[in-house]
């Protein structure tokens, strides 16, 4: 089994739906002969032909309502908007048209796209070339979000996205583009969608996480370890639809929750986490659902962007102020 | 007739009809008499469609409402030049053709009574759902023709607007996408002169928003809209580049909302009556039935014939629409993905059972 780091286990799943099936087909800016500005589609034009790899115009709304127009005619398109930062232009056609077809037409017509979306900070990348909205995105009816975290699971929930009969939304957290490997078997099953993954079991401490923080966690978790704390932690994967039984399964058992994002505070992913927990397992919650979280600011620039995203050490902080609640 | 022949950067525009119905023999479309009669048919349906429901909307029977009435010929001209096959985005004024397309009226009058099944509209018509927001909806015909390339089918998409659209980025984008995949695409743009209050003058300084499929790249006709046989005429030609692979045309025909834009909208507040009945002549039924006329094709008896078949049609379709079952709860659900995800069914058992204990 060839050992891939997430940028290259994307290509995988692409490439290998791209022989699947003659009706997905990649479009956006410089997915072409460039193969994108991560090197995510490198490769798939030479493969796969310029009439299937579409380099496009420079035209976020341009991409999306083209690629739901392909989708209505029952193809399958994959397009990619270069950095979430520059999703807006877009919105319009999501908000308005994507994630509501298949209820507009009464089901007769679906949009079978994915959309994927390079995102989050610690890159040291230029304004918006950081932001973290999938708040914004949960928020909207009759779309899914997914994120990955690891390469395997980024290749096995694409291959599950492209499949999908509905629009997907592919959040990559390109700071872990290529600093993790991982084996990842060629022709490897989709992942489902919606389905949380437990990364670390652990009897004290809920970390719920998406994408780069992950690892975050991870890293926090080794700390907490040696001082005594067994951290748990569940990777959300699917952000929308959230997987609500595996997080209310693990915070009854462990009696705290942090959630950590690097998307803005209020009215983040972690305030409805929160409230899903006061809901479901208020009684036997031992202390406050906590958020450790980016703030209500403009994502600073890359010389401030560490004071901004969280990292292990205010995980490691917030988890011994819960556990000496 | 070329194209070419009518370029707007030079003010030409393309019209077979003169307001006093006579036809230019050189430009005289090859049309039975059947189609030259189904063509009024057609329009005078659309009319009479248009004039119940703004009877229906005062009556309160129906919702807001955004009336057709003086652009039948675009609409009715452009969509018989199509074949089956061929798609259809519609805006949200395209009443005459999604008529002409053959979507059932009821399901029209439904969606405008405010019911979501009247949106579901058969594939099998190739005709999209009414799209509200402004211009958004061009993308989508883009999208459609450069999957039919892609495929290497030799359908063509066929997509409405009005004037007001093309000052949206959507419409820039649209154009910018299919001038340069070459894409099948007809985009149909009615300048009916207002978008709400604001006049096309304000709309945008372009001498012919025509010219503007210049800066793509496309070429654009103008023609004059309120001639069924101009629109016929624009749209088999543009159809001809489309299904060669010559790509994209922007067509905009002149014509007039005689109407508000919608039954929410008081355009006594914008613009003269004096303005109203100067226009008024010049609709396109009043030219076409002169037209008819004159080649012994219409008399007042024709008329009042295929008007009580639309009316009776017309009663029919009310009815059905009126006795159509209110939307079930589970519908605000349901169609929401192809599988409903558990929070929905979550919120829908809930709505189900604070339904029951009422």
């Amino acid at each position: 089994m060839p050992s891939l780091n997430l940028v290259e286990a994307i290509n995988l799943a692409l490439r290998e739906e791209l022989a699947r099936d003659p009706d997905v087909l990649l479009l956006g800016e410089d997915v072409g002969l460039e193969g994108g500005v991560f090197r995510v589609t490198e490769g798939l034009q030479q493969a796969f032909g310029a009439g299937r790899i579409i380099d496009t115009p420079l035209a976020e709304s341009g991409i999306v309502g083209v690629a739901l127009g392909l989708a209505l005619l029952g193809l399958r398109p994959v397009a990619e908007i270069q950095f979430m930062g520059f999703l807006p232009p877009a919105l319009d056609q999501i908000i308005s048209h994507v994630g509501r077809y298949r209820h507009r037409s009464r089901g007769v017509y679906s949009a079978p796209l994915v959309i994927r979306l390079p995102y989050g900070g610690g890159i040291h990348a230029p304004e918006h070339h950081s932001e973290s909205i999938e708040a914004m995105l949960v928020h909207t009816p009759g779309i899914k979000v997914v994120v990955p975290s690891s390469p395997a699971d980024a290749c096995g929930l694409l291959k599950s996205a492209i499949r999908d009969p509905d629009p997907v939304l592919f959040l990559e957290p390109k700071r872990i583009y290529r600093a993790v490997r991982e084996e990842v078997a060629e022709g490897m099953e989709p992942i489902p969608l919606g389905r949380a993954r437990q990364v670390r079991s652990g009897r004290d401490l809920t970390v719920i996480a998406w994408g780069a923080m992950v690892r975050e966690a991870q890293k926090a978790a080794e700390t907490l370890a040696a001082e005594g704390v067994e951290t748990e932690i569940i990777d959300l994967r699917t952000l929308s639809p959230l997987d609500t039984g595996a997080i209310l399964a693990s915070v009854r058992r462990t009696g705290r929750c942090l959630v950590v994002h690097e998307a803005a505070r209020t009215a983040g992913l972690g305030a409805e986490i929160s409230a899903l927990v006061m809901e479901g397992a208020l009684l036997q919650l031992k202390s406050p659902v906590a958020r450790i979280t980016g703030f209500d600011t403009v994502m600073p620039l890359p010389r401030g962007e560490h004071f901004y995203l969280p990292d292990a050490g205010r995980i490691v902080r917030a988890a011994r102020e819960i556990m000496s609640f | 007739m070329e194209l070419a022949d009518y370029d707007p950067l030079q003010g030409k525009r393309l019209q077979v009809l003169d307001p006093e119905g006579n036809a230019d023999p050189a430009l005289l479309p090859a049309l039975d008499e059947e189609v030259l009669c189904l063509i009024f048919r057609r329009m005078l349906a659309a009319r009479l469609v248009d004039r119940t429901c703004l009877t229906l909307q005062r009556e309160g029977r129906m919702g807001t409402y955004p009336p057709v009435e003086g652009q039948e010929a675009c609409q009715v001209g452009s969509v018989l030049a199509l074949s089956e096959t061929d798609w259809i985005v519609p805006s949200f004024r395209e009443l005459a053709a999604a008529l002409v397309r053959g979507v059932p009226l009821e399901r029209i009058f439904l969606y405008w009574m405010g019911h979501e099944e009247g949106s579901r509209i058969p594939k099998s018509l190739r005709f999209l759902p009414v799209a509200i927001p402004v211009g958004t909806h061009i993308l989508h015909a883009t999208g459609l023709a450069m999957g039919i390339s892609y495929r290497r089918e030799k359908d063509a998409v066929l997509c409405f607007f009005g004037d007001g659209a093309t000052s949206e980025g959507d419409f820039h984008e649209a154009l910018t996408f299919a001038g340069v995949s070459k894409a099948p695409a007809i985009f149909f743009c009615q300048n009916n002169a207002w978008a709400i209050s604001v006049p096309r003058k304000a709309q945008c300084a372009a001498t012919a928003l025509a010219a503007k499929g210049v800066g793509y790249g496309i070429p654009g006709v103008q023609i004059d809209g309120n001639d069924p046989l101009a629109a016929y005429l624009a749209t088999e030609a543009a159809l001809r580049r489309a299904r060669a692979g010559e790509g994209p045309t922007l067509i905009e025909a002149i014509t007039y909302r005689l109407g508000p834009h919608t039954t929410s909208d008081d355009p006594g507040r914008y613009r003269s009556a004096e303005e109203v009945e100067r226009m008024r002549p010049l609709e396109p039924l009043v030219r076409y039935r002169l037209f008819l006329q004159g080649r012994g094709l219409w008399s007042e008896a024709w008329e009042a014939e295929i008007t009580a078949d639309i009316e009776k049609w017309i009663a029919e379709s009310i009815q059905k629409a009126e006795a159509f079952p209110d939307p079930a709860p589970e519908d605000i659900f349901d169609y929401m993905f192809a599988e409903l995800p558990p929070h929905l069914a979550r919120q829908k058992a809930s709505l189900l059972s604070s339904l029951q204990e009422e």
